[in-house]
């Protein structure tokens, strides 16, 4: 371990930590300038050049508002809460690789905090301790709506993490790798979304459910809960649930491009590495475009909806896309020939509708 | 080897301090989030060990998946308040006389073994790397490997079969009535 490496380390943490925070004030604006373009309206426009300053608005005003805590909550706790929802947010990002490889001051510098060979276990990790914060938000507060809020938000996690880390098992089992460098080389010639259509599917509908955005955003249903766990939170303390939620959006929605849609893999990357980072950013853009798009037209969906359909469908959907694509490799393997990896987007979607023709009742129009 | 032998002793530390906070805290929530913590340490551990495979599976599984259900039923039940019922009269010299024989077992061995005990090693290898857990686990351990594949089977499906039971019994003595 010398220095040089040392403050490289230190310098790329910093810079991660910086750019996502950076990333969360702009989500911030860029939401709610796209959802006004939804709505037919025009957004925030008064504070700076098309309103670019607004999060520097919001941010002054937040800090300067004062901080309550309720009279029975249990103080250390609830002041805990909040840090302990935003530091899996900011670390889960470390594993993934935003570039190739630079060359710089005569190192080789990877774009990419840690080149982890359980890159995938880390981020399962994090993903399954990122749901304490909120509980232990809801059960502080000492108050009924934040305490259902907080039960709703670990229910809800503990049945997508399972669709979650089914869906994962696609592109490792295609790679046969869990570091995430690994995963990304392997998508060279062909994005692992062509091979698993409903992987990236599930994965991403159970990312919208991990990360509590409409329409499974059930644990802070303003109707029935006021604001669900974090009804209590004011001032910096709201900002830190604030943040991680979207820092969380910013953070899934890289995790989606690396395993599915090659990662900062483009065109002219080999002959230009700095191409890598700006593929990538656009791609994750793309992502966060999507996550607002679902946001401004979805409706949420009933809670016991919700969970039947996590448990029922995407669950099961999950298991069998894993077997399936098990048996597509095996198939390629026998037969010494890669074009039987096409059975598995074959066999898999087949599987998708024949599942949605079966639980056609559970999720939408029929009874519980 | 003496910053590992530094971070050993600091972990080990808040390792008994967090396992003694999870026994002595009156609130269960408390002792719950002492447990989380007391699994994370032991996963720095085996990160200690170069097995970082088992440190992130310990972080998922034990810190992650089960205690957010304890926690869960403790929010659930309302259970957080500890000592308002008596332990069953048993309970108290049986834990006692099995800590005991813990401890006796442990001085013993220290005091017999003393020499032979391998030291903290920096690194062993390639031991812990996926890839070969993996290969492992399907080749000299496969048999342990499909026992517990069978005995989760079993477990997921007397899951669904004890839900369902319930529900079909309070659907049948509604049509009773």
């Amino acid at each position: 371990m010398d220095w040089a490496s040392l403050i490289e380390w230190t310098v790329k943490s910093l810079a991660l930590i910086l750019a996502l925070l950076t990333g969360f004030a702009y989500l911030t604006l860029f939401e709610r300038k796209v959802l006004a373009r939804f709505q037919v309206r025009i957004g925030p426009n008064r504070a700076g050049p098309f309103g670019l300053l607004q999060p520097v608005a919001d941010g002054i005003k937040l800090i300067f508002k004062e901080e309550l805590i309720p009279a029975n909550a249990d103080k250390i706790i609830f002041i805990l809460a909040p840090i302990i929802t935003v530091v899996p947010a900011l670390v889960i990002m470390a594993v993934v690789p935003f570039g190739p490889p630079i060359q710089l001051f005569g190192r080789t510098i990877t774009l990419q905090v840690a080149d982890l060979n359980v890159g995938i276990l880390y981020i399962m990790a994090i993903a399954s301790i990122s749901v304490y914060g909120i509980v232990l938000a809801g059960w502080s507060s000492n108050n009924k709506y934040a305490t259902l809020g907080g039960i709703r938000s670990s229910a809800q996690m503990i049945s997508y993490e399972l669709a979650l880390g089914l869906a994962f098992t696609g592109p490792i089992l295609l790679t046969s790798s869990l570091r995430l460098t690994d995963i990304v080389e392997a998508q060279r010639n062909i994005w692992f979304v062509l091979y698993q259509p409903v992987g990236a599917f599930i994965f991403w509908i159970s990312t919208l459910a991990e990360v509590n955005r409409a329409p499974f955003d059930m644990p802070e249903a303003e109707q029935e809960l006021t604001a669900g766990y974090h009804t209590e939170y004011s001032g910096m303390k709201f900002a830190l649930f604030f943040m991680a939620e979207y820092v969380k959006m910013i953070a899934v929605s890289a995790i989606a491009v690396t395993l599915f849609f090659g990662g900062y893999r483009g065109p002219f990357v080999d002959q230009l590495p700095i191409l890598g980072p700006i593929y990538f950013l656009l791609k994750v853009v793309g992502f966060l475009f999507l996550m607002v798009w679902v946001r401004a037209t979805l409706p949420r969906i009933r809670y016991d909806r919700l969970m039947a359909f996590g448990w029922k469908v995407l669950f099961s959907l999950a298991l069998g896309n894993a077997m399936l694509t098990a048996l597509g490799i095996l198939l390629a393997d026998t037969f010494q020939n890669p074009l039987w990896l096409w059975s598995i987007p074959v066999m898999t979607i087949a599987f998708f509708l024949l599942v949605v023709y079966l639980t056609r009742g559970s999720i939408a129009g029929g009874n519980r | 080897m003496s910053v590992d032998l530094v971070l050993f002793g600091g972990l080990a530390l808040v390792t008994v301090l967090s396992a003694l906070g999870m026994l002595f805290s009156r609130n269960a929530v408390y002792s719950a989030l002492y447990l989380i913590f007391n699994f994370s340490t032991v996963a720095v551990f085996y990160l200690l060990l170069s097995a970082p495979f088992i440190a992130l599976a310990q972080i998922t599984v034990y810190a992650g998946a089960i205690m957010v259900l304890f926690l869960f039923v403790i929010m659930l039940l309302g259970a957080e308040q500890a000592g308002r019922t008596q332990p069953t009269w048993w309970m108290q010299p049986l834990a006692l006389s099995l800590a005991g024989i813990l401890i006796l077992e442990a001085v013993y061995l220290i005091a017999t073994h003393r020499s032979s005990f391998p030291v903290l090693q920096a690194a062993m290898g390639d031991f812990g790397n996926p890839l070969q857990i993996g290969e492992l686990l399907f080749s000299n351990y496969l048999l342990a490997f499909e026992t517990v594949a069978l005995l989760l089977l079993v477990a997921v499906i007397g899951a669904i079969f004890l839900s369902r039971g319930r529900k079909a019994r309070q659907t049948q003595s509604e049509a009773k009535s």
